[in-house]
């Protein structure tokens, strides 16, 4: 089925070739085939809801288990940054469900996974883990997680519970520690119901710049969110008293 | 005759020879004997024939070798032998005494010579005659002797130190020769006798400055150094060379002064701390002019000053401290007299120390500093929870409104309002001062409780001159509403007269307020008696009239009602609030009312209702009677109006104190302030477009340390918001880097 080139609602994605997702499969052809557009729709309709052309809550636990992996493992969100898919994913407290609107975001990602089939596409997910966390294009990615969270289209804050699972998610396996205290701060503070993506952005700077056994290295005076300075702070008098 | 006879050179020459003897004879004293014009020109002639004699007995060089062998002749026969003979100030006298005739003898001399002078030095490329005689006279002498010369003068200087009288125009002779033996250059003085000269002295001092600092006080130590270089600068009227005043002074200071500063500043009981205790003005005045002279001298000077004053003000604030904790706890929230009493102290202690800096340290800008620092120290205290920012407003109220201080002139209310101003420089919060100041004067227009349109005009003016036009404009725009005010009454009274149907039946004055000049009030939906409502109604029409574009919202807190109470004794007329007035209206029509039902019907909040029940039931005058009738307002409680109320008076003011501004304010404040660093913080990166975190911090304090000085916390938080909002973004490379977003 043809699809109509009018979208409802959606900004400006990047198409062109300098994408990070493009750099993390380097070299992928511009130019897809006929052949593979065809398998890559009839993979996609597989799952879609034939109605409103898209890969609703449904379609995607069904398309995971397929996959065989969960729908809440990072591995999916890493396949809709793959997609560059828009900001469409939705966290409640348990769960992480996403939904793959457009089929053009589909091709996309199919695309730079090399994969037209099932079986491919469930290998190359497999993959993605190691893939992402291991590639300069991380950065990108972990900023990619904050946007697609965003689920009404004036917001630009995330309520501090949900950030919680999503560092858990996008940065448990690289800073452990320091995403245990981290959340464990932003649990008992009050000062901040919701964090914006530079706080965001931050937390990723901090992990990866500053000593996490001493804090040495932390220059409050510097341009730090306040957020870390308390959090900081409160580290310090934790340790402390220990 | 015409030819003139050839001068043998010996025939000459014993002629000069006699002359010479002769002159030398002079010198000694023998003879009283002079030379006549005759025997002078003789000479002269002698000379001027054997010089200008055709070769070969032109003797022009052997003259002038002649002429210096006389001097060394004289020297080594005469001179040197009877100074040699001769020690101390005898020698020193011989010594002035043969320089003296030396220059006799030289000049003489080169008056028979002359003609050498005129043609041959010159021909020959030689020095001339009196330069000769001084060479001589330096060479064999000068040179001989000037090391006991130098010996005996520096001793008897040291002796006059010791307190000996001694021949001061013996040496002055003696150090004249050391100047004109130099012939111009200063050199032979400086090395052949000031070099030593400033050594002993050195030596000199520092022994005795090693005795004094031990043995003395410090004013006395202090005394004697300036006694000493007082002397010193004396010695060199008399008998230095001026040229030796400067290094001399230095040497003194150095010695008595800068080598022992810091024990002499120090000293347990009488230094510099000491003295500032015992306020001995005059021996810190010698501090600052002796300290002043050695480099770095004051520095320490200064900071003790400095941390005097920070002393006695922090007493202050302490003594403050314990007066108000040690009053009943119910008052603690209301500035008090004794805040008001360590307002004049510290007013007090500011006049005490500027006369300090003023008179004792000839206001050196380091004591000014020091005075500037140390009260930014303790006037940033506050006081027992109050701000000094509220302390200073409430002292102004307290000049300002009537019944304050009308028993002082008006000379001293403006030179204290004068001082309060000056205060105010020391107060970071000056935003704070602003509001209270602002919420003061509201109530001192409102209430018309200003004691002088002249002084409250004045302290604006002062207010402008220290902080700007903008710290008074919203002020003054209050003052000047007043005087609208009564224009635009004036109208209403005229329409009211016009429109007879319209009348409310009340007199009912109206104050309108232009909203950004006036502090915010919160606005309650009091409950109007019916009564006035129709003035409200008639009201709203006739401004109606004059303008459609503007809202007025009614602040009924600071309404005043005059209401009659008919008493079972008399009437009497009751000066209340509006909001009391509401209250004691509700019994025209119920006899009883509970707390509860009064609440109800004015539709307050409890604070304020509590309060205005309080006025009229447990304080002077009791209009209500109150069950229980305990001291406080409590929810139970039941009101009745008490008809056997009675008065001598027939008008009376039923008090309501104020309600707690003070947390208002602060919070009124707070946001001010928050949207006083956004708009710094936007007016910086607008004009910069990239800058870094630092720096923008730092050019945001100053922007605002006019007003305030902001917690860099805070700043940090409204850079954040405003990245939030889109006006500032972080640079993608450089986290301590923000792009201003047009």
């Amino acid at each position: 089925m043809p699809r109509s080139s009018s979208r409802k609602g959606t900004t400006n994605l990047k198409e062109s070739g300098n994408s990070p997702v493009m750099d993390l499969f380097r070299g992928g052809s511009s130019k897809a085939s006929s052949k593979d557009t065809g398998r890559h729709d009839q993979l996609f309709y597989t799952y879609a809801n034939h109605s409103s052309d898209m890969i609703d809550p449904d379609g995607i636990v069904s398309l995971c288990s397929d996959l065989g992996v969960d729908h809440t493992d990072v591995r999916i969100l890493m396949l809709a940054w793959t997609m560059q898919a828009e900001k469409q994913g939705y966290f409640t407290l348990h769960c992480c469900v996403n939904a793959f609107s457009w089929q053009d975001e589909w091709r996309r990602g199919l695309k730079e996974l090399r994969a037209d089939s099932l079986s491919k596409l469930q290998k190359a997910v497999l993959d993605l883990d190691n893939k992402v966390r291991k590639s300069s294009s991380f950065p990108d990615f972990y900023s990619f997680a904050f946007r697609y969270c965003l689920t009404e289209e004036k917001q630009k804050c995330i309520d501090t519970e949900s950030i919680c699972i999503l560092l858990d998610l996008v940065l448990g396996c690289q800073f452990r520690a320091q995403v245990d205290a981290l959340t464990q701060y932003l649990k008992q503070q009050t000062d901040y119901k919701v964090i914006n993506m530079d706080q965001w952005n931050a937390f990723y700077r901090f992990c990866n710049e500053i000593n996490f056994s001493t804090f040495e290295n932390y220059d409050p005076d510097l341009a730090w969110p306040l957020i870390l300075d308390n959090f900081v702070d409160w580290m310090r008098l934790k340790r402390d008293k220990a | 005759m015409n030819q003139r006879e050839i001068i043998d050179f010996h025939e000459g020459w014993k002629f000069m020879q006699n002359g010479i003897t002769k002159l030398k004879s002079i010198l000694e004293g023998a003879a009283e004997t002079h030379f006549t014009s005759e025997e002078h020109i003789m000479l002269y002639t002698t000379i001027y024939n054997m010089c200008t004699q055709k070769p070969p007995h032109d003797y022009s060089q052997q003259l002038y070798d002649k002429y210096k062998e006389s001097f060394h002749e004289y020297i080594t026969s005469s001179v040197l032998p009877s100074l040699k003979e001769r020690h101390d100030e005898f020698m020193l006298r011989e010594l002035v005494r043969r320089w003296q005739n030396h220059q006799v003898m030289a000049r003489w001399l080169s008056r028979f010579f002359f003609y050498l002078d005129r043609y041959f030095i010159s021909r020959r490329s030689l020095p001339p005659l009196m330069e000769v005689g001084l060479t001589c006279f330096r060479e064999l002498v000068y040179q001989e002797v000037k090391v006991k010369v130098r010996d005996a003068v520096i001793s008897l200087i040291d002796r006059e130190r010791e307190g000996e009288q001694i021949d001061r125009a013996l040496l002055k002779n003696v150090l004249d020769i050391f100047v004109e033996i130099g012939n111009g250059l200063m050199d032979f003085y400086e090395k052949d006798f000031e070099d030593a000269m400033l050594k002993d002295t050195g030596a000199y001092y520092s022994r005795k400055a090693s005795n004094w600092i031990v043995d003395d006080s410090c004013p006395d130590y202090m005394l004697k150094a300036e006694n000493c270089l007082r002397r010193e600068k004396e010695r060199v009227s008399h008998y230095l060379h001026s040229s030796s005043e400067t290094k001399l002074l230095e040497k003194v200071q150095h010695e008595l002064l800068f080598v022992y500063a810091t024990q002499l500043l120090e000293k347990e009981q009488s230094g510099c701390h000491a003295l500032l205790m015992d306020e001995k003005v005059e021996d810190l005045s010698r501090m600052y002019r002796l300290f002043s002279k050695i480099s770095g001298g004051l520095e320490p000077v200064s900071n003790t000053f400095k941390q005097h004053v920070t002393a006695e003000g922090s007493a202050l604030v302490k003594q403050a401290e314990d007066a108000v904790s040690q009053k009943k706890t119910d008052k603690k929230d209301v500035v008090g007299v004794q805040e008001q009493v360590f307002v004049r102290k510290v007013i007090d202690l500011h006049d005490k120390f500027m006369a300090y800096v003023n008179n004792c340290f000839l206001n050196h800008t380091l004591f000014h500093k020091a005075l500037k620092d140390a009260f930014e120290v303790f006037c940033n205290k506050g006081v027992a929870g109050s701000s000094n920012a509220e302390l200073l407003a409430t002292f102004c109220d307290n000049i300002l409104k009537k019944g304050g201080s009308e028993k002082l002139s008006d000379e001293a209310i403006e030179e204290t309002l004068e001082k309060v101003v000056k205060l105010l420089a020391y107060i970071g919060d000056k935003d704070l001062f602003a509001e209270f100041y602002r919420k003061k004067l509201a109530r001192r227009l409102l209430f018309n409780k200003s004691a002088n349109d002249d002084h409250e005009r004045s302290i604006l003016t002062k207010l402008k001159q220290q902080c700007g036009g903008q710290f008074t404009s919203k002020m003054e725009g209050m003052v000047t509403d007043l005087t609208l005010a009564r224009e635009n009454q004036t109208h209403f009274e005229e329409y009211l007269n016009n429109n007879p149907t319209a009348n409310p039946g009340i007199d009912l004055t109206v104050t309108v307020l232009t909203t950004g000049f006036w502090p915010s009030y919160k606005s309650f939906d009091l409950n109007l008696p019916v009564e006035m409502v129709k003035c409200i109604e008639v009201f709203k029409e006739f401004y109606e009239t004059k303008t459609k574009h503007r809202k007025l919202t009614w602040i009924y807190s600071f309404g005043t009602c005059n209401v009659n109470g008919k008493f079972e004794s008399k009437t009497i007329e009751l000066v209340v609030t509006t909001h009391q007035a509401a209250a004691l209206l509700l019994f025209n029509t119920s006899n009883r009312l509970s707390y509860q039902e009064i609440m109800a019907q004015l539709n307050l909040s409890d604070e304020d209702v509590v309060r205005l029940l309080h006025s009229l039931s447990c304080a002077k005058y009791k209009i209500l009677n109150k069950e229980p009738s305990t001291k406080v307002i409590s929810p139970n409680d039941v009101f009745e109006f008490n008809g056997k109320f009675t008065d001598k008076m027939r008008h009376i003011k039923i008090h309501l104190p104020p309600g707690d501004e003070k947390k208002k304010v602060i919070e009124d404040v707070d946001k001010d302030r928050r949207y006083a660093i956004d708009a710094s913080i936007i007016r910086i990166m607008k004009s910069r477009k990239v800058l870094g975190y630092q720096q923008l911090v730092s050019e945001c304090v100053e922007q605002l340390s006019r007003m305030f000085k902001p917690d860099v916390k805070a700043i940090k938080k409204r850079i954040e918001d405003l990245i939030t909002r889109d006006y500032l973004e972080r640079d993608k490379d450089n986290a301590n880097l923000f792009k201003y977003l047009a």
